[in-house]
């Protein structure tokens, strides 16, 4: 693979040659603050924060769509670049409602961070903030436009990896806003309700409704895991609260499906903390279930399947194993009929 | 032969299926494939009779683009036709609605032919006396005549009126002159014979090279070379290529490339055909505005009319080359006219800008390579094929080669269209050209490239007019849009709907130009309004040099122009509004106030009858006297004063 | 999947039969489209107006239960045109020249006639199929529930093969596996006719090798498949079942014969993490614990072994499915000493050719693809590379019948059942979330049948097969053809199974769900 050395504040670096001047410098630990940049999404080049400057363009220099060239020189944090930097940062936040105390992206917002690092006050421009209304049309996802920063991730996402289209930019200007076609509601779209969009959105634009006042990010741990519902075997985030799963969220490092998920996915592990849970043995006396104690019910079910398989042969006895347990269950479950019990009497729902 | 585009005899074998390689020459000097004097002589009667050259015959030119349109020159040629008919002179006196002859102030313009009479702000009534002095009596109608502003003398000819004379009409050489809507008379007039020359004499690489050499740079804006933007695409590895004609003309004040799609569409055309034969693209678009429905109309019948006789479609003139031309409007986004938002909109998409590189040249429509160029530009091409690129160069600065169009408007006494030399001063342009400010007023600033370009004092007005003389001065060349403002105009003012203009066209995708465009509008509204601060300008000028550093299109980084420059050049305004609360040219409402001088007042009061507020006392004895705590400037009084009591300061 | 879903991008052609991705495997859908937007071919073979049928180069609406005969009559262009992989044939099968004779009798114009697909949309997608340098078979339940189930993969196969698409990137013949761990529970041998790594229980070195780590004599008989169970029940020779994580009152078809014969049973242990149908039944029922609840491994549809790890403890009493096993195994007298599910697999690896190298410390984030032949092995992304399990390739001649039951003038109307986006089987109607989104059955009937039978879309109408009958809302739409009617499997209060027929496939015992003949009356 070819190479190219260039010059990035008065270090060389050398990295492959095509890679961009942002993941020039984030190979080299050299911190670039950006809001639209992906790296599963082409770059649209928007937000104007990675600016950088390059010696011989008369203009600074988006670092995420800008190739790095031999010889190139490039300075992360000249005096002008810092300040382009803020003044991007202020004009963000002077279009952003400051509710961060009640948000649920509090914590885990870029534009908070950056506004944060680079110091930015909230009130140099004061002026005309967008006031459109909450988009809280179905279920699962909270759209908040007046939170957008117009990164246009979301539009991306769902264009790109779910091929779907269902968010673009509409209006212009100041006014310009993202949304489904005619300004409508989520629910009055084609939109299937992926999540995708909320997995990339940098602010409180998109939330998860169900994760609403459950947690905030310090106090949430994250356990990936596999997804239970078909076999394509996406792997996502349980997040939990004090012993309790709140919801999930993306884990960009998921083998098959990146951040993508489905809404059963993403949506519908609820049923962990169902009501209908099952909690205890139950055994039936009398055509009626009665909660006992485990070993009660083992000791039932062990003394039944000693006295069938007396009485009538260990091949008078089955098992439906389930392709909703895991492997080793599924293993242990054959074992057991074939070992212990003694028959090959075991299937599962293999062929649905 | 009933059109100089028929065959003249059974001979000529061409049609578009089967093209005759000599067509366009044999329709202007042939025959050619074979000797008949009589078939020669057929076409050379058309051709003289077309050129009002036999005896007794007049052409009437009547400008009717949009501009003398909308003042009433359809009805005009109507009229001036059906008298004609009344008179039995239709055979020797042609009635030709043309495109734009430029002098739009002066509009509806007639130019006679063969002697080139002009006669300015013809109405209904002055068609009989047309008729019977002009044509049957051949007299000059003196009221109808203009005065060359130099000479203070009555000019009879349009190229001894100073307007005209002092233009160097390359690319409007046919607007006004012909009628846009005959391909007939386009050929007459050497059309197409530059694509032909290039198509049959010059390999593709040579076109180029000879555009290069002519000097010709980018007529919409940024002034990038021709021939090298055309030698990008080429070079560009691709079985499929496009070229684009950007029409979407939308900055305040322009109008140069609607004159040129009104009046002579075909050089459009012709352009294309050059261009897209030395990219090695096989299909194009004009992208035009909605907005501009009779340039549309006029392209559609000019494209019509090539396919008809096989200059577009498959196998042009029996050369092996292909080229389609297909229209495409846009609806009305300013921002369409940046080259990847123009794209995106032919693609169906929204006509959003996206970050280059990758350029056209290498992945533009559908990915393809593909060249655009604006209307102007392409219609420059058949001159530079058919009269070399030498000829070309001669025109101009060394920098900066040919002529540029102007649409001249504001405070300016000849508004309208005018074609210069490249590194014409702007003083010949704005007072020898347009005449000077209307009402002799005091020459302020000048509005240059529309809401990406500057506003240039009165100590710049012998600059001369080129791409690097006015980028350096803070301004562009821009499309060509020339705003003249005399001592009226409130400079903040301006700035602020330039400002206003460029805050609603942003596309609102990058964040410097959405939010940045709005926050420098609102700084520039407290300032009319009299709420600024001292402050204020430090900001407004750090917030425009960001913006201008790091937008992602063209439209934000020259949206700050009109600030940067109006900042530079006439701070002290900006000052006044801030620091003393005043609007030294008493345009903006909320620092005025309005009082009425004792001496003048008549006591008639008009002015308290008309006060929306009733702000107004006085009566019979008393004079009148405006309450200020109450007034709302709105200047009903002062318009209806009159007596010119009622003053603003 | 012989091929790994992250191909899927890159696909040149994808052929896409009795598989609906985009609502049954959302992402997988997702990334068929992304290869689309970079300018892949699509080929769609479904009765139903997918999604994916509107974003198809060629879309054949076949009649239901005819795909061998649409394959064969593709071969057949293929092999007219002179448009097989020969080299690929030459080198890698076996019993081709058989199988070309045989395919004769499929000629374009009788298989149109069968199948209801135009002879230019069969032609287009041979063309497209063979002629790419690398196209990708996808097939779900649309092929497998038939009673011409194994058929119809075979067939595919054969359609592989005969073009030369196995054994590299972005080809091959791919099911996209239905649940979660379908593929990991039969890789695990819960099947009763092989342990784990589908090593034959009449093999009796297989079997001495089982004999010897779980130190016992095996049973050397094949065990009941699915509907051999009920049957037995029926007839008393089976007595009890245990079931786990499974509710066949309302997955397997002919719901009403399933239940008679749990009712049968002398003694049926549940364990559940729900109340469900089957448990209902349940003398006993034991609480299991969710996949948030335990750790272990899923095996995923392009054989990736994954984590699933513990996040919460079991909810209430519950105890995870493992546990409850040991405990039973217990109190039979077998300890089964494990002390955690990472010393299950280390088991499973030491039996398991496939799983060899797989332990629970190597699967981290990101899994392995078996096989995994050993520690060291980075996971197997495409299978038949160079050659096959069997070596070389057989083709296999197959011929085209008929569905069991068809409509006809009593249950005139093809009943298909299937999935929808927003559930997945029957689990998901316990989030509150999907439910509330998407609360009912909405049994889909074409505009022409619905005009006929003056019903209104969203009106409830009585559905009745020779097996049961049920209540459902309909919901008017061209997705499906007329005289067809299409249902999911999620519903209780409207469960499709109750119509389905339990006649099945000869060799997978799979049952015929997706045709049965059903009547349909207003209420």
């Amino acid at each position: 693979m070819s190479t190219v050395t260039l010059n990035i504040d008065d270090r060389k670096v050398t990295i492959p040659a095509g890679t961009t001047v942002l993941e020039a410098c984030r190979m080299n630990n050299i911190p670039i603050p950006t809001l639209c940049h992906d790296p599963e999404l082409t770059n649209s080049g928007s937000c104007r924060l990675c600016v950088v400057e390059v010696e011989g363009m008369r203009s600074l220099s988006p670092s995420c769509v800008t190739v790095a060239t031999q010889g190139m020189q490039v300075k992360t944090n000249t005096r002008r670049v810092k300040e382009a930097r803020k003044t991007v940062l202020e004009l963000l936040v002077a279009n952003h409602p400051l509710d961060c105390m009640t948000c649920q992206k509090m914590g885990d917002c870029s534009l908070a961070q950056y506004a944060y690092e680079y110091g930015v006050k909230d009130d140099v421009y004061p002026g005309e903030r967008r006031n459109v209304c909450l988009d809280d049309s179905n279920p699962f996802i909270v759209r908040d436009s007046n939170k957008c920063i117009l990164c246009g991730k979301c539009v991306r996402v769902c264009e790109e990896v779910q091929g779907r289209s269902v968010l673009d930019f509409y209006q212009r200007g100041f006014e310009s806003l993202v949304g489904p076609a005619f300004g409508s509601d989520l629910s009055q779209s084609d939109c299937v309700l992926c999540g995708s969009c909320v997995s990339v959105c940098p602010v409180g634009a998109l939330t998860e409704k169900q994760m609403i006042g459950k947690g905030r990010p310090w106090e949430i741990k994250k356990v990936q895991t596999t997804c239970p519902f078909c076999g394509t075997g996406c792997s996502f985030d349980l997040n939990v609260k004090a012993g309790e799963v709140i919801g999930v969220t993306s884990n960009p490092e998921a083998p098959v499906n990146g951040r993508a998920l489905c809404v059963k996915g993403r949506f519908g592990t609820d049923f962990i903390h169902s009501p209908n849970r099952l909690t205890a043995p139950l055994v039936k006396k009398d055509g009626e279930f009665v909660e006992v104690e485990w070993d009660e019910a083992l000791d039932l079910v062990a003394s039944k399947l000693r006295a069938i398989k007396s009485e009538y042969g260990a091949d008078s006895i089955a098992a439906l194993s389930s392709a909703h347990c895991t492997n080793e269950e599924n293993y242990l479950m054959q074992k057991f009929m074939r070992a212990v019990i003694g028959t090959n009497n075991i299937d599962h729902c293999a062929r649905t | 032969m009933k059109s100089l585009l028929d065959a003249c005899c059974e001979r000529c074998t061409h049609t578009p299926e089967k093209p005759c390689q000599d067509y366009l020459f044999c329709r202007t000097e042939g025959p050619i494939c074979h000797d008949d004097s009589s078939c020669q002589e057929k076409r050379k009667q058309f051709i003289e009779q077309k050129r009002a050259k036999t005896s007794g015959s007049k052409r009437i030119l009547i400008c009717a683009g949009t501009g003398c349109a909308s003042l009433g020159a359809v009805s005009i040629v109507q009229a001036l036709s059906d008298e004609l008919e009344k008179h039995g002179l239709t055979d020797r006196v042609e009635v030709v609605p043309t495109g734009c002859h430029g002098f739009c102030e002066q509009g509806p313009t007639f130019i006679i032919e063969p002697e080139g009479t002009l006669y300015v702000k013809v109405s209904l009534e002055d068609i009989p006396e047309i008729i019977n002095e002009e044509i049957l009596n051949g007299k000059r109608i003196e009221r109808l005549l203009t005065v060359n502003s130099t000479t203070l003398q009555t000019t009879t000819q349009f190229n001894t009126n100073s307007f005209f004379e002092k233009q160097e009409r390359v690319v409007l050489k046919n607007c006004g002159f012909i009628d846009p809507k005959s391909i007939e008379d386009y050929i007459i007039n050497d059309g197409y014979k530059g694509f032909v020359k290039a198509v049959q004499n010059l390999s593709s690489d040579e076109v180029i090279e000879e555009v290069k050499k002519s000097g010709l740079r980018g007529r919409g804006g940024a002034g990038f070379s021709t021939g090298l933007k055309w030698s990008f695409c080429r070079q560009a590895p691709g079985d499929k290529k496009y070229i684009i004609c950007n029409a979407d003309e939308g900055d305040p004040g322009a109008f140069m490339d609607r004159g040129v799609l009104e009046g002579d569409p075909h050089s459009v055309i012709e352009g294309m055909l050059i261009g897209a034969y030395a990219i090695g693209a096989d299909e194009g678009y004009v992208y035009c505005r909605a907005e501009y429905p009779l340039a549309i109309q006029h392209l559609e019948v000019a494209i019509a009319q090539a396919e008809k006789i096989g200059l577009l479609g498959d196998n042009i003139l029996n050369t092996g080359f292909n080229f389609r031309l297909e229209i495409r409007q846009g609806a009305g986004a300013f921002v369409c006219g940046e080259e990847t938002a123009l794209m995106a909109s032919i693609e169906g998409k929204r006509g959003m800008p996206r970050v280059r590189p990758p350029f056209p040249a290498q992945s533009g429509l559908w990915g393809k390579p593909t060249n655009i160029n604006n209307v102007e530009t392409w219609s420059n091409l058949p001159h530079i094929l058919r009269n070399g690129a030498d000829w070309y160069g001669s025109f101009g600065t060394e920098k900066s080669k040919g002529t540029k169009i102007f649409a001249l408007t504001g405070q300016v006494n000849n508004t309208g269209l005018v074609e210069v030399p490249m590194g014409t001063t702007l003083r010949e342009i704005i007072f020898d050209i347009g005449g000077g400010i209307i009402n002799n007023r005091k020459f302020k600033a000048v509005q240059i490239g529309g809401p990406s370009g500057g506003c240039l004092p009165e100590e710049l007005l012998d600059l001369q007019v080129d791409y690097e003389t006015l980028t350096k001065a803070g301004a562009m060349v821009g499309s060509g849009g020339l705003v003249i403002m005399d001592e009226s105009t409130c400079m903040v003012d301006i700035a602020r709907f330039f400002l206003n203009f460029s805050q609603s066209e942003s596309c609102g995708k990058c964040t410097p130009c959405r939010e940045g465009n709005k926050r420098m509008w609102e700084i520039l509204d407290r300032i009319v309004k009299g709420q600024g601060e001292m402050e204020d300008l430090e900001r407004l000028e750090s917030l425009a040099m960001v913006v201008k550093d790091t937008s992602l299109c063209g439209l934000g980084q020259n949206s700050p122009n009109p600030i940067l420059s109006s900042l530079k050049y006439f701070r002290g305004e900006f000052e006044a509004h801030i620091k003393d609360k005043k609007c030294p040219a008493h345009v903006c409402t909320a620092l005025l106030t309005y009082f009425i001088e004792v001496d003048k007042c008549k006591k008639c009061g008009l002015c308290a009858k008309n006060c929306p507020v009733n702000c107004i006392s006085g009566d019979k004895n008393n004079p009148y006297v405006i309450d200020s705590s109450k007034c709302i400037n709105c200047g009903t009084c002062q318009d209806k004063c009159k007596f010119g009591a009622v003053i603003k300061q | 999947m012989t091929n790994s879903i992250n191909e899927i991008p890159n696909a040149q052609v994808m052929f896409v039969i009795g598989s609906n991705p985009t609502e049954a495997h959302p992402v997988i859908g997702a990334k068929m489209k992304q290869a689309l937007a970079k300018g892949a071919k699509l080929i769609v073979v479904d009765p139903r107006r997918i999604e994916l049928a509107d974003k198809a180069d060629v879309w054949m609406r076949i009649r239901p239960g005819t795909d061998v005969a649409l394959i064969n009559g593709i071969m057949n262009i293929i092999l007219e045109n002179g448009w097989e992989d020969k080299e690929f044939i030459a080198e890698r099968t076996e019993q081709f020249e058989q199988f070309k004779e045989a395919l004769k009798k499929y000629q374009p114009e009788v298989v149109s006639k069968i199948t209801g697909v135009p002879l230019e949309q069969m032609l287009e997608a041979a063309k497209l199929y063979a002629n790419a340098e690398k196209s990708q078979i996808f097939y779900t339940l649309g092929i497998t529930e038939h009673t011409s189930g194994t058929d119809n993969v075979m067939s595919l196969a054969n359609l592989a093969m005969l073009t030369g698409n196995l054994g590299k990137e972005s080809s091959g013949v791919n099911p996209l596996r239905g649940q979660n761990n379908v593929q990991g529970a039969c890789d695990m041998g819960a099947l009763p006719n092989v342990y784990p790594g589908y090593q034959s229980v009449t093999n009796p070195d297989v079997r001495a090798k089982f004999e010897k780590v779980w130190g016992v004599e095996l049973n050397p008989n094949q065990g009941f498949m699915i509907p051999d169970m009920f049957e037995a029940a029926h007839k008393k020779s089976l007595r009890a079942m245990y079931i786990v994580g499974e509710d066949p009152v309302l997955t397997d078809a002919d719901a009403n014969h399933v239940r008679k014969g749990l009712e049968e049973l002398d003694f049926l242990v549940v364990q559940d993490i729900f109340m469900s149908e089957t448990a209902k039944l349940a003398d006993v029922v034991l609480p299991g614990a969710s996949f948030a609840e335990k750790t272990g491994t899923f095996t995923n549809t392009e054989r990736r072994v994954q984590m699933v790890r513990q996040a919460i403890k079991p909810i209430g009493n519950a105890k995870a499915d493992s546990e409850i096993i040991c405990e039973i195994s217990k109190r039979l007298g077998v300890e089964l000493n494990f002390n955690n599910t990472a010393d299950i697999m280390d088991e499973v690896a030491s039996l398991t050719p496939q799983y060899t190298g797989i332990s629970h410390e190597r699967l981290g984030i990101k899994g392995l693809q078996w096989p995994v032949p050993n520690q060291e092995h980075p996971g197997t992304k495409f299978l038949h590379e160079g050659k096959f399990t069997r070596g070389k390739g057989l083709f296999t001649v197959i011929d085209y019948q008929l569905p069991d039951e068809l409509p006809d003038e009593e249950y005139p109307f093809l009943l298909s059942t299937g999935r929808k986006l927003s559930h997945y089987n029957i689990m998901t109607r316990n989030s509150a979330g999907l439910d509330s989104y998407s609360p009912e059955e909405l049994a889909e009937m074409n505009p022409i049948d619905a005009k006929k039978l003056g019903i209104e879309d969203g009106e409830k109408v009585r559905v009745a097969s020779r097996r049961g009958e049920l209540e459902t809302k309909v919901r008017v739409t061209d997705k499906v053809l007329p005289g067809m009617l299409f249902m999911t499997l999620h519903y209780k209060e409207s469960p499709a199974n109750v119509l389905t027929n339990a006649a099945y496939d000869r060799v997978s015992k799979t049952y015929e769900y997706k045709v049965c003949g059903v009547r349909v009356d207003r209420i």
